[in-house]
């Protein structure tokens, strides 16, 4: 046993720029690695996930496997953050709300540009679409939200550095924006 | 002695007939706002403005001020309070902030950065909102709206056109474009009128112009709106020049 | 069909009209009564003649609920929805309704015969169900009264050929007190203060200490005295018949009873502060009362205590218009109803400055209830001792109650303030009475346990509306019937109201189904609070009481409902799948969610 701090993250309907925010911490990243390991993310080959610390979610909530993801994530994590704007209010993904599933299909797979065989696809590996784009906090428990399109490399820091070490958590004026 | 009354403890003079957010302009004290613009008659909607006094929440921006009142500002719980509106003005419209030209020079944003709001938290309304594109020069994106009618207020009270018009109640309430067909293509408004520059919000954009300024250097990129003050008062100094 | 009716008859409804704005909803109404919709041609031609904007006029139909901008049917049918309609079965009259006649609730038949839908409260609760038809109510429906409805709609028989007991509307009076005890004797208040003069008419007012019987309660002395003393080229006097507040109908029987009583105390405050215009606000639902009200006040202009030079005395000119409402409860808010008066959407503004120094037309104005003017009227005809003789030091005097809901007589009660509410219970024959919610929707919700309490500004207030909830009662589908008022009566002004009232019934709705968890109660205390500390105007401040209340003083209806879980979806996530499973045919075990939070 460790007691290094376990960490999972995923993306959802996002588009792994928290992930890559995430790296840019860069140097600083060699400390917290040394206070922390890795359980399920895109970084590792962990496929399910175990008993972690902290769940990072990026993205929004799209289709069913987000779903199962999201809350595999929320049985498994004591601290739960969505992370990045998808994560908190849908972002673009949930522009898609505007217009009904149907409409949104019809345009992809069968009257839009381009399109040589069209059939909405119907495969039962692929997951199925919610009929909106929801944020991650009307499906689990959030406990923290990391606010940013992506969430600068110093705000997600401050947050690891400072949750790691137990002081309240709290950003500078230009760690919170929300693009 | 001119009559004064306190905000949070600093004293604060006042000419009679003075608001108590007119008082603290003039005294360069912030108090959050999204509806009011000193340029206009006060409108009391937004209620980001709401202070206490005499135990009582009042609006600052329509309630007189008095000689010797005691008024809380930036207090732990009217900052909360203040987070719970912004929350509602963002769930109760489609604000995709990365997507948007005003990103960064956003009333609404730098009220809620100042407020240190991280995230809406309710349950998103989605709403179905058009963008109106009709007009050359201006466009509207009614997703953003936050129905603080200073569009509307300019342009009945300054460019005296009658431009825009609230419709609808309730979460129903909408704008409206006095025009034919409703587009503001199809209206009198024009670019130059003081309505385009009165909004807080990416509702009413200017067309063709996107990212003059890179992202990090905007208005409330770097510093708080307590410092920066009202986009709109930018927007008419960009104006004048 | 609609729209063959003569271009004719708009352009002569159009001439009548002066070029004044402030006409425009009065117009409006009856285009809407004479077309069934408003249509475009119309807005033109009221944009044109009033200078006003198409989108201004746009926005003034949408706010009302009765001005619509496409064809009603030919029979309108609106359903009051209130609690006690509801109560007494209204719904699945609604459902009959729609069987019977083959249209959806909510919608128009294609031949355009028949509209079907739900409004708030008719102020018929206590000889509900009711319901409005082209406007005029309809009261006792009964699974037999809706048979003879549909054949006649069937036989499509003009309304005005409708059997009369349809439409009765009953007094009902169940109790007298000093108020309803006393005859009223034509103009003997005028003629107190002609004889006496204004100051001391004002003097004998305060001393009586009648206060404001629409709710809030402010002295009525000081309010006409702060109106006299405004000084103004206009005074105005309105009468706030409005009678939104769901549960009240005193107001409509003082207007259809003693409607006299009430001319009289406008006159009385005319001759006080200086007026020589009043306006009876009428709401929308009270329709078919105009023409006897038309006439009451053309008796008393024949009577010279309406006109000019009334009762002789030179200079002293005063008459009496009547407005319509449109179906909107927030135009009962005084400063909302004179923006409605003056044509406008009912939308609350901003205090100061108040309407006594700047209301209807930017003039000093007094709006004061039916029952305070016909208050004011007695109390000057029987002097202000007389009215003391009964009410409490701060609450002198009777009140008008509307009682409705579970009791054996429910009616109209003249109750003197300071009457405790078990007492009043037994009056009405109230039986293993669960709550009593008083004040309306917007008032508050009173368990047994506190029904020792008094009616009383000190106490328990109220406009008058008293509505009685027996054990065998689900009080949180009352609680969300009041929390659906609210968010279809919001003005859409102000953030919290606008978006905090839709945001109630989406929450309560999560408890309604057994999806909440006690997460989502604390959000809803949460939001209630914020509401009722920052709305700009009481609709918004009051419209989380029957939650807040029910939260406080019947935890256990909510809790019963809620789920074990920490935390529930805010949707139904499998449902959210049903599009798609539609859409790719598919039903495979992938194809599903399982329900449920973690
Ligand atoms: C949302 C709302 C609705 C109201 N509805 C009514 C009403 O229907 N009738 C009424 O007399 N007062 C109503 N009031 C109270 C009025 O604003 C006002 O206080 C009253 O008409 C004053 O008359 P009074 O002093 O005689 O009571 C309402 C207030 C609010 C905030
Ligand atoms: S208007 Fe402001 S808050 Fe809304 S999307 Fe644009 S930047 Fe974001
Ligand atoms: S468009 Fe802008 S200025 Fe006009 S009401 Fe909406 S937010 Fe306010
Ligand atoms: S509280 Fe509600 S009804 Fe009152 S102004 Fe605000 S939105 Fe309108
Ligand atoms: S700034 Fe005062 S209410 Fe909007």
């Amino acid at each position: 046993m460790t007691n290094k701090v376990r960490i999972a993250s995923a993306s959802l309907a996002g588009c792994f720029g928290c992930h890559m925010s995430l790296l840019d911490i860069d140097e600083r990243l060699i400390d917290l690695v040394a206070q922390i390991e890795f359980d399920r993310t895109p970084l590792t080959d962990i496929k399910q996930i175990g008993s972690c610390d902290v769940g990072l979610i990026e993205g929004g909530v799209c289709n069913a496997e987000n779903v199962e993801v999201l809350k595999a994530f929320r049985r498994h994590c004591n601290i739960l953050v969505a992370v990045g704007a998808c994560a908190i209010n849908g972002g673009v993904p949930a522009m898609r709300n505007q217009y009904s599933l149907a409409e949104c299909l019809e345009e992809a797979y069968l009257s839009g540009s381009g399109i040589d065989n069209p059939q909405i696809p119907s495969d039962p590996e692929l997951p199925l679409l919610l009929n909106q784009v929801h944020p991650v906090h009307e499906v689990v428990w959030i406990d923290y939200f990391l606010p940013g399109c992506p969430p600068s490399a110093d705000t997600i820091f401050t947050f690891l550095d400072e949750l790691l070490s137990g002081r309240p958590i709290q950003f500078a004026y230009r760690q919170i924006h929300y693009d | 002695m001119s009559p004064s009354f306190k905000i949070d403890g600093v004293t604060v003079p006042f000419e009679a007939g003075q608001s108590i957010m007119e008082a603290a302009l003039a005294a360069k004290i912030y108090i959050p706002h999204l509806c009011h613009n000193p340029e206009f008659h006060p409108h009391g909607s937004c209620r980001l403005c709401c202070v206490t006094t005499d135990g009582r929440s009042v609006a600052a921006c329509t309630t007189p001020a008095l000689d010797g009142m005691e008024v809380a500002n930036e207090t732990h719980e009217i900052t909360t309070q203040r987070r719970l509106l912004l929350k509602l003005l963002f769930v109760e419209g489609n604000h995709v902030c990365p997507a948007c030209e005003k990103s960064g020079a956003c009333q609404l944003q730098a009220v809620a950065y100042h407020c240190g709001m991280l995230a809406p938290e309710f349950v998103h309304f989605y709403p179905r909102r058009a963008v109106d594109a009709s007009h050359p020069e201006t466009i509207i994106d009614f997703n953003r709206c936050i129905l603080c009618e200073l569009c509307v207020r300019a342009s009945r009270e300054y460019d005296k056109k009658g431009v825009f018009s609230i419709g609808g109640r309730g979460i129903q309430a909408h704008l409206m474009i006095n025009s034919p067909s409703g587009k503001l293509g199809d209206s009198r408004f024009s670019a130059a009128d003081k309505a385009a520059r009165v909004c807080p919000v990416g509702a009413i954009l200017p067309k063709h112009r996107g990212y003059e300024v890179p992202i990090g250097k905007r208005l409330y990129d770097q510093e708080s709106i307590s410092r920066v003050g009202d986009v709109a008062a930018h927007q008419e100094r960009d104006h004048d020049e | 069909m609609v729209e063959d009716k003569p271009k004719q008859t708009l352009q002569n409804m159009l001439n009548d009209r002066e070029s004044d704005p402030t006409h425009l909803l009065q117009t409006l109404i009856e285009v809407q009564q004479a077309f069934r919709y408003i249509p475009h041609d119309a807005i033109d031609r009221l944009a044109e003649s009033l200078g006003l904007g198409r989108a201004f006029i746009l926005g003034v139909i949408e706010f009302y609920s009765f001005l619509h901008l496409e064809p009603r049917g030919e029979y309108d049918i609106l359903l009051s929805d209130n609690a006690t309609d509801q109560m007494q079965g209204s719904r699945l009259l609604a459902e009959l309704l729609s069987r019977r006649l083959a249209v959806p609730i909510g919608g128009t038949r294609g031949d355009y015969r028949v509209s079907l839908g739900y409004t708030s409260c008719t102020g018929m609760g206590d000889q509900g169900p009711a319901a409005l038809v082209n406007g005029r109510a309809v009261t006792r429906l009964s699974s037999e009264r809706i048979d003879r409805m549909v054949s006649l709609i069937e036989q499509a028989l003009p309304l005005d050929q409708w059997p009369s007991e349809l439409f009765a509307v009953t007094a009902g009076v169940k109790r007298r007190d000093i108020i309803l005890n006393s005859d009223y004797s034509a103009g003997a208040a005028i003629r107190h203060a002609l004889e006496h003069g204004p100051e001391a008419l004002l003097d004998l007012l305060e001393q009586s200490g009648l206060r404001g019987c629409g709710g809030a309660g402010f002295s009525t002395g000081k309010k006409w005295r702060f109106c006299a003393g405004a000084e103004a080229a206009e005074h105005y006097v309105v009468c706030n018949a409005d009678e939104g507040e769901p549960g009240t109908f005193k107001d409509r029987y003082l207007l259809q009873a003693h409607a006299d009583r009430l001319f009289e105390g406008m006159t009385l405050c005319a001759a006080v502060i200086g007026a020589r215009r009043g306006f009876l606000y009428l709401r929308g639902e009270y329709r078919y009362l105009l023409e006897p009200l038309h006439k009451t006040l053309q008796q008393r202009r024949e009577h010279n205590l309406l006109g000019r030079s009334i009762l002789g005395r030179q200079g002293f000119d005063f008459d009496i218009e009547i407005h319509l409402g449109a179906g909107a409860y927030i135009c009962g808010e005084e400063s909302a109803l004179i923006e409605s008066l003056e044509g406008k959407r009912g939308i609350p503004r901003n205090r100061p400055p108040f309407p006594v120094i700047q209301g209807y037309r930017g003039m000093p104005t007094v709006v004061n209830n039916v029952e305070t003017l016909a208050n004011a009227a007695m109390i000057a005809q029987q002097g202000a001792a007389w009215f003391r003789s009964v009410g409490t030091a701060q609450s002198p005097g009777t009140k008008l109650l509307s009682i409705s809901g579970d009791c054996e007589r429910p009616g109209i009660y003249e109750f003197p303030f300071g009457t405790p509410i078990g007492e009043i219970l037994a009056a009405c024959q109230a039986h293993h009475t669960q709550a009593v919610q008083i004040g309306g929707a917007a008032g508050r919700l009173i368990p047994a346990t506190e029904f020792g309490r008094t009616l009383a500004f000190e106490d328990l207030a109220t406009g008058g509306s008293f509505m009685v909830f027996n054990q065998g009662r689900e009080l949180l589908k009352a609680i969300d019937n009041f929390s659906r008022f609210f968010s279809h009566e919001s003005c859409g002004f102000c953030t919290p109201c606008r978006v905090g009232t839709s945001m109630l019934v989406r929450q309560l709705g999560k408890v309604m189904v057994g999806h909440a968890t006690t997460k989502d109660l604390d959000e809803l205390a949460t939001l209630g609070t914020l509401m009722r500390q920052t709305s700009h105007c009481g609709l918004g401040q009051t419209a989380a009481n029957p939650i807040l209340d029910g939260l406080e003083k019947f935890p256990g209806i909510f809790q019963a409902r809620l789920r074990s879980t920490s935390f529930e979806p805010a949707f139904d996530l499998d449902a959210s799948l049903q599009e798609a499973r539609a859409l790719t045919g598919r039903n495979d075990p992938g194809a599903h969610l399982e329900g449920g939070g973690v």
